[in-house]
């Protein structure tokens, strides 16, 4: 059957007589091949004794050779040390407690090193009221490996050998001394009793000298009021484990509210205990950690702040204040003031509204409330900077008063508003020394940089609060050649003796009254029960100008509330704080607990006000989230900066993070966001500001794109006080069934079981228990899994693709109304297509003021897991601990097991992570792989991998018993985000012994199991989230 | 291969050794045993007693002297003699410097004075218990005359090698005597075949006419089911070799590397019966078993500077003390002087087991807990002159131990619970590792 179909091969054809056609007939291509290029040289070809077969030979041979190769193992060699020393044994951690003071993050932390390498920081629980490890501090170890460090000093840029840095210095301070100019020392916050005997002795030796302390965020205001009530320059400490009704107005507590650590007070009454739990207001603009936990969060915009804690202070102590807030607002402020004053001593208020009267009122408020959570006598000390003497010595140096600027722990450069009149004031001295870790802003543009080493190479001593000392111990030998800024104080002053035995003499003098220093040195960390009497000077104090608070602070609070138009609220996020570890990749890629964005920041604005801004927010086709941008102008400075529209945003403020928009000293891809400090006009949080969209989109790297539960209450289980104290489990916490012969069967039950259960109760059989009432949100366990798991860090861009590695992930979810009971009371009244078209439409939309719950989610280790089930290679499987194992090296890659798990925790290796210069970050050279743990595999591109429960950690403990032949008790059994978890949310044990606590939570009423209509009898466990919504 | 007449003092030094191996932490006495067996004859005249004084000499002051090599302490051969000689002291003196020595520096001996500062301010150990007799009988021993021992032993071990040489000769003599006489043989067997025909030529008898037939490769050839299974057959067994070949890619058993410094387990761990985990401490604790620093090998190679072992032709006395010198260069040790240089070097060893990164392995979990013998994966460590990798170290092969083994949960409450109610549970007395969990994915890759 010929056929006499005719096929189209172009238009032209349509065209009868068309040129190209018949070019085409003849020949393929219509432009001529270039062959003259690589043939037209006959010279060559000719005199190229390589013949086309000779060619083929080689390239055969040299396959063959390679292929062959191939096959022989590579030689291994293998160095002992010529003298090992005695405490290390290859192959053992060992531990060291320190402390960490950067001048941002204070917390008394253990150190693990393996073969003499720091690799992990771990909570040390001998000093547990030094603060927990947040999330920097845990990600902070990576900062000694990082390959930007300055390596030695340098003058001018070009590198010196210290003693020439000694010779040149000390000759021109001397020469400074003679002439009476002035010397500067502008510093961090050290609160380090022997750093402030050092500067207090350079005072002595070269006169004219004057050392201003510098928070690049700044609590002066704080420090003001204290210091003008108690006449201390400290903070006053909070123990909210003592407080049953706490009112925050715009404090982050949770965050980095005056220097933060408290949390873990915190988390302990918010867990109901005998009927009986915390209640907790938040009045703020910004959705923060801590209004997200907060039982009521009312948001309302910075200068109606100022006004609500006037009226506060009225409604709880008494007098009349002027100012106007809205009806509802000023109704909330009634009701939580009257919740103060039936809590009584049990209430605490606290506020981080910049404002000297403001903290005067909230000193005032705790004192008539006689506070028990409220400490003015054991008082923190990790905030002295000082924001008055450092705008004066920017004044100072513009009028070239000061000779020499010598700097340790700060970069006004980059943290400074009027940085160009600090470069300015840079130039006018006649000296200028820099000590860093980073050829930073500052650094390159001082004379001379002295290279510092990390916190975990040096020596020092912190009194973090008044009588809680902690100490500072190099936990490996400097990388270096680097000098800490006390032992260049020690050469300048000719004094000989070593830092180390400086503090020691320090601290056997003042601080130990006899107690052992070695002791201290061992626990980190050394309690005085007797109150010392201040030896040395104050280093801040002396003339120092503090802004006294007028006589009626609460009117004068009231009358300086003025608000006209948008309000910029400037805050630190839990990943990046101040900004030091800019360069860190694990905080780059950690995402913000409240909007879930990495590698950014980003304006946050209401909902309302984007829109009227014309501002928007949209997913793009790849499933990433874009935004606009926005002209943000404060006072003259602009800034354009990307637009996060965020729920629960205060209509009129915005909020902008610190901590981003660095250029010098980090890396490329590291160089994110915009840099907040150029709007920090005066040290106030709070600015005037005016927004206008701008052209262009900016892309996000969001990880969270669903931000509603859709009603699906079972997912974060949530329920009130009262109901929890008065009705059955049944009603808040009722198990899913399902239909088994027409009869409601719970599906925890075996008949509906599709597998038949295999017998765990031998041995140990590991549980985690999430505790959604203690998880403030805080991260400290992705950054901890992250450091303890090898888990790579894979950038911006694959973020967007959804490819981010994080082994444990802490979902955020906002509630669609009110709350998340009238989330779930919505879906269950949707009737018919009509309704449900459109009320699921508007469920996908946060309410204005959410609630907000945290969930922290990592594989759940399920007893029937479905991704066992597909795995063609047999690559995941059950053990009999209950950990779901992964064997990396049996993984060929199908993905299957990640389609099929219903938590979706499981990550698979799309490219080589390590070693691979498209991702340059730390696992791309030799100095970053140091902080590897190689207890565990760097896996490989084309691998599944997820969370192991820590099986490294639960085998050496179970190895450790054996060794030592006993029974491992209740606690041993950790997790690397167990033990990071200082609020105590989580809980890692063996269910098998029935004495344990993580044995006890799993017949806790409020106990359940994500997702558990599924059936997949999860080894993880949660307990439901309890809110105290009783109002007074 | 040792001399017949020797044998029998080889095996009185080994004996010896271990005795005194187990007296004294530090092993030294190498030197002065094959003195002793050298010597034996040689009696001196002065009153006491050698072989006593030997004794006493090795289990008290071997640690810090030796008879011609100044170490911790001087050399002390002759050194009653010296002493007379050069500083006019007699026997009494050396009472009081054994019994007390620091006594007699405080009492400001000259003499005393001098030793304890040319040897850096360390006195000498008191040695109250040496009776003056003991002291008689190690002075009798430091008296005898020096002799030149190892030649022999070094002659004795080239004159055995020289035996063996010949007798390999001789082997291969036969072998080529007999391939003559087969070679003479065929040649002769194919010139009667050929006279034969002569005659059968001569004499007209008709040879039968051989019929032309198919050569048996192209009959092969023409058939085509005999090929097709020989086709198969070959495909078959390629895939056999290749798949042996291939599956034994990357195991290296058998992997001998040549090492930067040739230590011979045969010498340590054999010979003289030197514990693994002496050196090898970590395997108690840790997950490796730690390769051993420079400053254990020095602990005794401070005093051992000589080899004075068995030798062959290719390990002479020679080859082994030039290892002990590179030893002495990684340690910065100047073994003139006595003392440190501070100039050390780390030694290159190369590494022989290589497990893969993606498993793990547990040498205190194997050795502490399970007891395991170090020779169970490693082989006959104690008789490898040099040390090569013996067991596969495959999957196939951990697996099949962990099935096979037993859990060792004598006297460790860890295993009492567990191992009750499991060995009930599977009906066993005694559970294997297997059963114990030990066969899971989990337990070594993560």
């Amino acid at each position: 059957m010929s056929s006499n179909k005719k096929y189209w091969k172009s238009v032209e054809e349509l065209n009868g007589n068309s040129s190209i056609v018949e070019t085409l007939k003849q020949n393929e291509f219509v432009s001529e091949i270039p062959t003259d290029e690589f043939l037209g040289d006959k010279n060559t070809l000719e005199s190229s004794s390589t013949t086309r077969r000779d060619f083929l030979k080689y390239v055969g041979f040299s396959t063959a050779a390679a292929s062959l190769a191939a096959c022989e193992g590579p030689v291994v060699k293998s160095i002992p040390y010529v003298v090992q020393p005695e405490e290390i044994i290859p192959g053992v951690a060992n531990y060291y407690a320190t402390t960490i003071a950067d001048g941002f993050d204070f917390a008394s932390v253990l150190v693990k090193t393996r073969e003499g390498r720091p690799i992990k920081i771990e909570n040390n629980t001998l000093a547990a009221t030094n603060g927990g490890a947040n999330a920097r501090v845990n990600a902070s170890v990576l900062g000694l490996y990082d390959s930007l460090r300055v390596q030695g000093p340098k003058k001018d840029g070009n590198a010196i050998s210290w003693g020439d840095f000694d010779a040149d210095t000390t000759k021109k301070l001397n020469e400074l001394k003679a002439a009476n100019k002035k010397i500067v020392l502008l510093t961090q916050t050290f609160a380090s009793p022997s750093t402030d005997k050092l500067i207090a002795s350079f005072k002595e030796t070269y006169g004219n000298v004057q050392h201003v302390v510098y928070d690049a965020v700044s609590e002066s205001a704080a420090l003001d009021a204290f210091q003008a009530k108690y006449g201390k320059r400290a903070l006053a400490g909070y123990d909210f484990s003592k407080a049953m009704t706490i009112v925050s107005v715009g404090a982050d507590f949770l965050g980095d509210w005056q220097g933060g650590g408290f949390d873990s007070g915190y988390a302990k009454n918010k867990v109901p205990n005998h009927g009986k739990m915390s209640r907790h207001i938040q009045f703020e603009s910004n959705m923060s950690l801590t209004g997200a936990n907060a039982d009521k969060r009312v948001p309302l915009t910075p200068s109606q702040q100022k006004v609500a804690l006037a009226k506060l202070y009225s409604y709880v102590v008494g007098g009349a204040v002027g100012g106007e807030l809205p009806a509802h607002i000023d109704e909330a402020v009634q009701k939580a003031a009257a919740q103060l004053k039936k809590a009584g001593s049990n209430g605490v208020v606290v506020t981080g509204i910049q404002d000297v009267n403001a903290q005067t009122v909230v000193l005032e408020i705790n004192e008539f409330l006689a506070s028990k959570a409220f400490d003015a006598k054991v008082a923190i000390k990790t905030r002295q900077g000082n924001a008055k003497e450092v705008a004066n010595l920017v004044a100072d140096m513009k009028a070239c008063k000061v000779a020499a600027i010598i700097m340790a722990g700060v970069n006004p450069l980059y943290t400074l508003p009027n940085a160009a009149d600090f470069a300015e004031g840079l130039k006018k001295t006649e000296l200028s020394v820099t000590f860093s870790m980073k050829e930073d802003e500052t650094a390159s543009e001082t004379q001379y940089i002295a290279a510092t080493p990390h916190y975990l190479e040096s020596w020092g001593d912190v009194e973090i609060k008044d009588g809680h000392y902690a100490l500072m111990q190099p936990t490996i030998r400097p990388l270096f050649d680097t000098r800490q800024f006390q032992e260049a104080l020690l050469i300048w002053t000719s004094n000989s003796v070593a830092y180390n035995d400086y503090i020691k003499e320090v601290w056997n003098a003042n601080i130990l009254n006899g107690a052992s220093f070695n002791q201290a040195l061992h626990d980190g960390q050394f309690v005085t029960t007797t109150v010392i009497i201040e030896t040395t000077v104050e280093a801040s104090t002396e003339n120092t100008e503090v802004e006294k608070p007028s006589n009626a602070a609460a009117s004068a609070l009231a009358a300086s509330a003025k608000g006209s138009g948008l309000e910029l609220a400037l805050y630190t996020k839990v990943g990046m704080g101040d900004g030091q570890q800019a360069n860190n990749p694990w905080l780059q890629e950690f995402p913000d607990p409240i909007t879930r964005t990495s590698w950014d920041n980003y304006l946050t604005v209401s909902k309302a006000d984007a829109e009227a801004l014309g501002l928007m927010n949209k997913h793009v086709a790849n499933g990433a989230l874009n935004g606009s941008y926005a002209k943000v102008t404060v006072n003259g400075t602009s800034l354009v900066v990307p637009v996060l529209i965020q729920p629960g945003q205060a209509k009129g403020s915005v909020g902008l993070s610190f901590g981003y928009g660095k250029t010098k000293g980090i890396k490329e891809e590291m160089q994110t966001g915009v840099n907040a400090y150029t709007l920090y006009h005066n040290f106030s949080n709070v600015q005037n500001v005016t927004v206008e969209a701008a052209a262009g989109e900016h892309e996000f790297a969001c990880v969270q794109l669903h931000n509603t539960l859709m009603g699906r209450g079972d997912i974060v289980k949530d329920t009130t006080l009262e109901i929890f104290n008065t009705k059955d489990k049944k009603y808040w916490n009722a198990i899913p069934v399902v239909s088994l012969n027409h009869e409601e069967t719970p599906v925890t039950s075996p008949e509906v079981d599709l597998w038949d259960e295999f017998d765990r109760s031998i041995g140990h059989h590991f549980n985690l228990s999430i505790d959604l009432n203690a998880c403030t949100g805080c991260g400290a366990c992705v950054i901890a899994c992250h450091a303890e798991n090898n888990v790579p860090v894979v950038g911006k861009t694959e973020v967007r693709r959804s490819r981010d590695m994080h082994w444990l992930r802490i979902d955020r979810y906002y509630s669609s109304e009110e709350s998340f009971a009238g989330d779930d009371e919505k879906k269950d009244n949707i009737s018919g297509l009509g309704s449900s078209l459109s009320e699921f439409g508007e469920m996908e939309h946060a309410s204005e003021n959410p609630q907000v719950a945290f969930q922290p989610v990592m594989c759940q280790h399920c007893n029937h897991a479905p991704c066992e089930t597909v795995c063609p290679v047999a690559a995941t499987s059950h053990g009999r601990q209950g950990q779901n194992h992964m064997a990396y090296n049996r993984c060929v890659g199908t993905r299957y097991c990640a389609n099929n798990c219903p938590y979706k925790v499981r990550r698979f290796n799309w490219f080589l992570y390590n070693g691979n210069d498209e991702f340059d970050y730390h696992m791309n050279d030799d100095l970053g792989r140091m902080v590897l743990n190689p207890d565990v595999v760097v896996r490989s591109r084309g691998v599944m991998e997820k969370c192991s429960m820590c099986i490294q950690m639960t085998q050496k403990t179970i190895l450790d018993a054996k060794r030592d032949g006993r029974v491992i008790k209740d606690g041993e059994f950790q997790t690397a985000c167990s033990a990071a978890c200082s609020s105590g949310a989580m809980t890692f044990g063996d269910i098998n012994d029935k004495e344990s606590k993580v044995a006890k939570l799993k017949e806790d009423n409020r106990m359940y199991h994500l997702l558990e209509h599924v059936g997949t009898k999860p080894n993880v466990m949660y307990q439901t989230k309890v809110r105290n919504t009783t109002e007074a | 291969m040792k001399k017949p007449y020797q044998s029998l003092e080889v095996n009185i030094t080994n004996n010896m050794k271990k005795v005194i191996h187990r007296k004294l932490s530090k092993n030294i006495l190498g030197l002065g045993l094959i003195i002793l067996l050298v010597f034996t004859a040689s009696l001196s005249a002065q009153e006491g007693d050698p072989a006593k004084g030997k004794s006493l000499f090795n289990a008290n002051c071997a640690a810090c002297h030796q008879l011609d090599k100044k170490m911790t302490g001087p050399a002390l051969r002759n050194v009653e003699a010296r002493l007379a000689d050069e500083q006019g002291l007699d026997r009494a003196w050396i009472y009081d410097w054994v019994h007390n020595s620091s006594g007699l520096i405080k009492s400001g001996d000259a003499y005393a004075n001098k030793v304890y500062n040319e040897y850096a301010g360390a006195a000498m150990t008191a040695f109250p218990q040496l009776s003056e007799k003991d002291i008689d009988d190690i002075l009798a021993y430091t008296a005898e005359v020096k002799k030149e021992a190892p030649t022999a032993v070094a002659a004795a071990g080239t004159g055995a090698e020289a035996g063996a040489t010949t007798g390999g000769v001789s082997n291969e003599l036969v072998l080529a005597a007999l391939a003559v006489l087969f070679a003479l043989l065929a040649v002769g067997l194919v010139l009667v075949n050929k006279t034969l025909r002569r005659f059968a030529e001569a004499q007209g008898v008709e040879l039968p006419e051989e019929t032309k037939r198919m050569p048996l490769w192209k009959a092969f050839v023409k058939n085509q089911f005999l090929m097709l299974v020989s086709a198969i057959f070959l495909l078959l067994a390629g895939a056999y070799f290749i798949y042996g070949y291939l599956m034994q890619v990357g195991i290296d058993q058998g992997y001998q590397p040549v090492q930067p410094i040739h230590f011979s387990h045969k010498i340590h761990a054999g010979d003289n019966g030197i514990d693994c985990k002496y050196c090898h401490s970590s395997a108690r604790v840790s997950k490796t078993s730690g390769i051993p620093s420079v400053n254990v090998c020095m602990n005794c190679h401070k005093s051992i500077y000589e080899y004075n072992g068995e030798t062959s032709a290719e390990y002479t006395k020679e080859f082994y003390d030039d290892q002990i010198k590179k030893l002495y260069a990684a340690a910065g040790w100047d073994d003139a002087n006595q003392k440190y240089t501070g100039d050390s070097q780390p030694v290159k060893w190369v590494r022989i087991h290589n497990l893969p990164d993606f498993v793990y392995f547990n040498h205190s979990q194997h050795v502490s807990v399970a007891g395991v013998e170090c020779q169970t994966c490693h082989g006959p460590v104690e008789t490898m002159e040099v040390m090569y990798q013996h067991a596969p170290l495959t999957m196939g092969w951990c697996i099949d131990c962990h099935r096979t083994t037993n859990v060792k949960v004598e006297d460790n409450a860890y295993y009492e619970k567990i191992h009750e109610e499991l060995s009930k549970k599977y009906g066993v007395e005694k559970l294997t590792a297997a059963q114990m969990g030990g066969l899971e994915c989990g337990k070594c890759h993560y």
